[in-house]
């Protein structure tokens, strides 16, 4: 029983692998080794910074394949983690637009620089902050969390997912809706940081480690 | 409903002890950076800044094994501050568990290194903070200037247009400490903090001289600032994180309970 978070040199692994061992016995392991990757039991996906650097990393590490197979198999379930939330769409329109893994139909857009909140403030980009989670169907990452509960999130960028079966959660910010939990058979994938989100957080990693999609 | 202010209870650490003081009721052992962070954690801190104030190299070590021990038990955001000079400081601090890093001195002799930091890192883990001082006479049209040094040493940079530039660098987030009221319990510096926070499109935290949750609420509301630092009136228990909370809370403010 092993659960490897893919080190391809993009994000805050430490963090994730930290809360990992938190909630489990299972051994967790921040790996780049493909065949360390195939053969644990689950597969979390992090990502951090520019998604150009992302997918960039991915395919430099020769992961972008043993990712692309994993969630074409679901074989095991996977979690993406922000950008690794991202990286699942089609397409993204940070850095002049980057072709992403196309795992599902949509976009990810950036939150516009004119947002403001219902008392006129100007609303910051990033998104930098704690935030209700709409739970917009039933899932088993849910369980034990409140509707509406708060995750920690920081970005500029934000889902936008073509197919509504496959949104599981939504924040509002500035008038947007993004699609900040997203799913499809064995994958599911959050924008905010569940390893930062202090106790409901914990619970959501929690609940894809006992997860059997 | 949407995003909620933050409340940042900060560390003040000097040879891996929280200086100026802590006292928790039932926590004898009140100067341990990772008993304290626990606590700010289970009473619902929505962030923990760590600032090594000496930050000298012999103390590097120390620093490094509290981040590592704080974040192994505290999931919620980490910043570390104090001494972080180059690339190598912030992988090291990131490695160690740290979710952001935070600036100061080294943004003011070197500003290309926050850009090279938010390129290499992302802008999303890169804090500067900004130490401002009011430079003009009362009745004068206000001004304020980058300070070093604990506040000694000026900089001749004005304070607003240095906090658009670190934000044109890449700083993610801007770390606004009033020299003029850190230490004094008279409240936020509210002019500078609406002046800053106007002036750029990245989240702001106010600090420096809080002494009461009114104190807090106006950083909010007429600063403008999207979060909140304290360290002495968490840290004497004159007020609990949940009190500052539920305060601002009744105050209009969203806040996470």
């Amino acid at each position: 029983m092993t659960i490897a978070v893919i080190d391809y040199g993009m994000g805050n692994l430490h963090s994730v692998a930290k809360a990992l061992e938190h909630v489990t016995h299972e051994h967790v392991v921040v790996t780049r080794d493909p065949r360390r990757i195939q053969g644990a039991t689950r597969v979390v996906l992090p990502g951090q910074g520019a998604i150009r650097d992302c997918m960039g990393e991915l395919e430099r590490t020769e992961l972008r394949g043993v990712v692309l197979e994993l969630i074409a198999n679901q074989s095991k379930p996977l979690l993406g983690v922000c950008v690794g939330q991202q990286m699942l769409l089609e397409h993204s329109e940070e850095n002049d637009g980057i072709e992403c893994l196309n795992f599902m139909p949509g976009k990810v857009r950036r939150f516009a620089d004119n947002l403001r909140d219902a008392s006129g403030e100007r609303l910051k980009v990033p998104h930098m902050g704690w935030n209700r989670v709409v739970q917009r169907h039933a899932h088993p990452l849910w369980e034990g969390i409140e509707d509406g509960a708060r995750f920690y999130f920081v970005h500029s960028y934000y889902v936008d997912a073509a197919d509504d079966s496959s949104v599981f959660g939504t924040t509002e910010y500035g008038g947007v809706h993004a699609h900040v939990a997203v799913g499809r058979g064995s994958v599911f994938a959050v924008q905010f940081h569940p390893e930062k989100s202090a106790g409901d957080g914990l619970r959501l990693l929690e609940n894809f480690v006992n997860w059997a999609p | 409903m949407g995003l909620a202010k933050r409340i940042i209870p900060c560390l003040d650490v000097d040879a891996g002890r929280v200086v100026k003081g802590v006292n928790f009721i039932g926590i004898r052992d009140a100067g341990d950076p990772v008993e304290i962070a626990k606590r700010y954690n289970q009473q619902g801190a929505d962030e923990i800044t760590f600032l090594d104030i000496t930050a000298s190299h012999q103390n590097r070590g120390t620093t490094v094994d509290m981040v590592e021990r704080i974040a192994g038990e505290v999931f919620i955001p980490l910043t570390v501050g104090g001494g972080i000079r180059t690339c190598d400081d912030i992988r090291t601090m990131l490695n160690a568990g740290a979710d952001k890093v935070s600036i100061n001195t080294a943004a003011v002799t070197n500003p290309d290194f926050v850009r090279e930091a938010a390129d290499r890192f992302g802008s999303q883990c890169i804090v500067v903070a900004i130490d401002a001082k009011r430079v003009s006479a009362d009745g004068e049209t206000p001004r304020w200037e980058i300070f070093t040094h604990g506040g000694r040493k000026p900089t001749g940079l004005d304070a607003v247009e240095w906090a658009r530039t670190m934000v044109e660098y890449g700083a993610g987030e801007l770390l606004l400490t009033s020299m003029d009221r850190d230490g004094t319990k008279a409240g936020f510096d509210i002019g500078v903090t609406r002046a800053i926070v106007d002036a750029v499109g990245v989240p702001v935290i106010a600090s420096g001289g809080v002494g009461t949750l009114d104190h807090l609420v106006a950083g909010v509301k007429e600063g403008g600032a999207d979060a909140v630092l304290a360290a002495s009136i968490f840290h004497f228990g004159e007020y609990s994180i949940p009190d500052a909370k539920r305060y601002m809370q009744e105050h209009g403010i969203e806040m996470r309970l």
